[in-house]
């Protein structure tokens, strides 16, 4: 009798897989991750993504330039005006124009509120997934701040379509800009609010550090970016070594961790909003007043006023919201420091007025994939840990 | 929480600019078939048996130290005879410096996979594999990533329809979700935008002009 028992127990134990989502609330939208489990320790992982693809980069292939803006908001909601810089830039590159200054200080000073908007969601879900309530309720509260601001200068809250190749849609309005300079002096203390919850809390600890380590080596292979990449070790941010728009003339540092755990993904992301208001404040001071857009009527529309009395401004209106411009032939692969890391637009121009070729490369897409090689020998509960610090969103992960 | 900015690119003597350099450095790898510099990117068509090593030397080599495989994608130009480029765009994080690899396939010949040299080119691949139908040789985990379970066909290929072929609803009577070919209410409309006017951009009589601007 006693010689039967231990072979009835090692089949209970046995490997098994579980469904991990896709309705899953820490799986941040729509992953499907088969778990294949030892007990409670994950042996592989396998997620399983596509569940929210719609066919973004199909679409725009069908859509001319101005109107395939709108598509990058829609991509990693969380951080819209990010996705759209890259577009905007690529589009700029091809065409050869740039951005006026104040269109180019605009576009930090949103990029910038953007990456806030994005880690605060980030790290307040983040702690959510591992049992931490509260962040998450003040954190929603200072993120209706910010998305205010983008509401006041594009007309939405989430999709904002307010960068353009050559600009901006329309000006900021009179006053945003004070109210944003008050945000950025009381919004500090709500940092620090936040990291006496989270920095020092022993369970919070205890669920991220040494967990989901990757080495910088490995971060490098696995094709790493933004802040799961700099907290592995690599002090590597394309604001700071590749600066685009007005990067090159603000003053911030760039946060890098040493462990490349969950913990300091955690802190390195606390670290950069800090520092994206420091940016903030210096776009503000450095803004002067002028055009938000290229003035050349072939590639931005005329204002209202001009259409009213210019035959030629009404000409140059019906021909870019029909038309649209055409881009001359050519390639380009920009790359801009999203929230989440290095989101690359991949751009194929045919000489017409529709992109012949859009290739998205979406930061989370690459993170995802590791998640098989972080999560291996770890405890079931840590693969939320691991999901919620590399930040991935699936609307730019499935486009 | 140090501040840090990678080393810029080693300076090489004056005469060839480090983008030339860079590009004849380049030009004498393996399987390198012809670099062009556009919008300050260094584009290199190579030779798709040759990826590997290539890739191998890029990644290797200290002079291109391209640690990161950024993006893998294919592109489709049906009216070609190898329809399909597969574009690998590079980064080195020490040297600053990027690099896009392009080589060509179509729907049968294989490309080797390049997922020995950079262990994150597997998803891409197979995104290009679902996308396009490029196949990769010595993949295997070639399975579709972005479409459906049981999709058929690759949805970017320039001769697959925008609208697609199926549908998917969920059927109350049968309980459960049911694919139905498409169905469209207005027809799928793509506007022709090449006005007339422009075409004619020499009156009669006119082409004195040009024939001179030609000769001068």
């Amino acid at each position: 009798m006693s010689e039967v028992l231990p072979t009835t127990r090692q089949v209970e134990i046995d490997s098994h897989s579980i469904n991990f989502g896709p309705q899953h609330p820490a799986a941040h939208g729509v992953l499907r991750l088969i778990l294949e489990l030892d007990g409670e320790i994950v042996e592989r992982a396998d997620p399983h993504i596509g569940l929210l693809h719609r066919g973004t980069e199909k679409l725009i292939e069908y859509k001319t330039y101005m109107q395939a803006v709108p598509y990058f908001d829609r991509l990693d909601y969380v951080s819209p005006m990010c996705e759209e810089h890259a577009f905007a830039l690529a589009v700029e590159k091809l065409l050869g124009i740039q951005a006026p200054e104040r269109a180019q200080w605009i576009r930090v000073l949103f990029a910038e509120i953007t990456r806030v908007l994005n880690h605060l969601l980030n790290l307040t879900t983040y702690a959510l997934d591992v049992g931490a309530i509260t962040p998450a309720l003040w954190g929603f509260e200072e993120r209706e701040k910010l998305m205010e601001f983008h509401e006041a200068a594009s007309g939405a809250r989430l999709h904002a379509n307010y960068f353009r190749p050559g600009g901006v849609s329309k000006d900021l309005p009179a006053g945003l800009t004070d109210k944003i300079a008050a945000w950025s002096e009381t919004f500090p203390k709500f940092l620090e609010d936040l990291e006496q919850l989270l920095t020092g809390n022993r369970i919070w600890r205890q669920r991220t550090v040494d967990i989901g380590v990757f080495s910088a080596e490995q971060a490098l292979a696995w094709g790493f970016s933004g802040p799961p990449l700099r907290a592995s070790g690599v002090p590597w941010d394309l604001r700071r070594s590749q600066p685009y728009d007005k990067y090159a003339e603000v003053d911030f540092q760039v946060p890098v961790g040493r462990n490349g755990d969950c913990f300091d993904r955690y802190l390195v992301r606390l670290a950069e909003t800090r520092e994206s208001v420091k940016i903030i404040k210096q776009c503000l001071a450095k803004m002067k007043p002028g055009p938000i857009k290229v003035q050349d009527r072939k590639f931005t529309p005329p204002t209202r006023g001009e259409m009213k009395r210019s035959m030629e401004a009404l000409i140059h209106h019906f021909k870019l919201y029909t038309e649209g411009y055409h881009v001359p032939e050519g390639t380009t692969y920009t790359a801009v420091e999203s929230p989440k890391g290095e989101f690359g637009v991949y751009l194929v121009s045919d000489g017409t007025n529709k992109p012949y070729r859009c290739k998205i490369r979406s930061t989370g897409f690459a993170f995802l994939q590791a998640v098989d090689v972080m999560a291996k020998r770890h405890m079931l509960a840590d693969v939320c840990a691991i999901i919620g610090s590399l930040d991935v969103v699936f609307g730019e992960i499935d486009r | 929480m140090a501040e840090e900015t990678p080393p810029a690119e080693a300076a090489p003597p004056p005469p060839p600019t480090p983008e030339e350099r860079f590009a004849s450095d380049v030009a004498t790898l393996p399987g390198v078939t012809a670099t062009r510099w556009q919008h300050g990117e260094l584009t290199v068509h190579a030779d798709r048996d040759a990826i590997v090593p290539l890739c191998t030397a890029l990644r290797d080599d200290r002079r291109f130290a391209f640690e990161q495989l950024m993006d893998l994608c294919g592109v489709d130009w049906p009216e070609r005879a190898e329809r399909f480029d597969v574009v690998y765009n590079l980064l080195s994080v020490s040297l600053n410096q990027r690099i896009r690899v392009v080589v060509t396939t179509d729907e049968t010949k294989p490309v080797p996979s390049v997922m020995d040299v950079w262990p994150a080119a597997t998803w891409w691949e197979r995104e290009a594999w679902d996308l396009f139908g490029i196949i990769f040789s010595g993949q295997p985990d070639l399975r579709r990533i972005l479409t459906d379970y049981g999709f058929e066909g690759h949805p970017l290929r320039k001769d697959f329809p925008l609208t697609g072929y199926v549908e998917l609803r969920y059927d109350e009577d049968r309980k459960a979700v049911v694919y139905e070919p498409v169905k469209l209410t207005q027809d799928f409309r793509s506007f022709d935008f090449l006005s007339p006017w422009e075409a004619l951009t020499t009156l009669p009589g006119d082409e004195k002009v040009f024939t001179e601007r030609a000769k001068s």
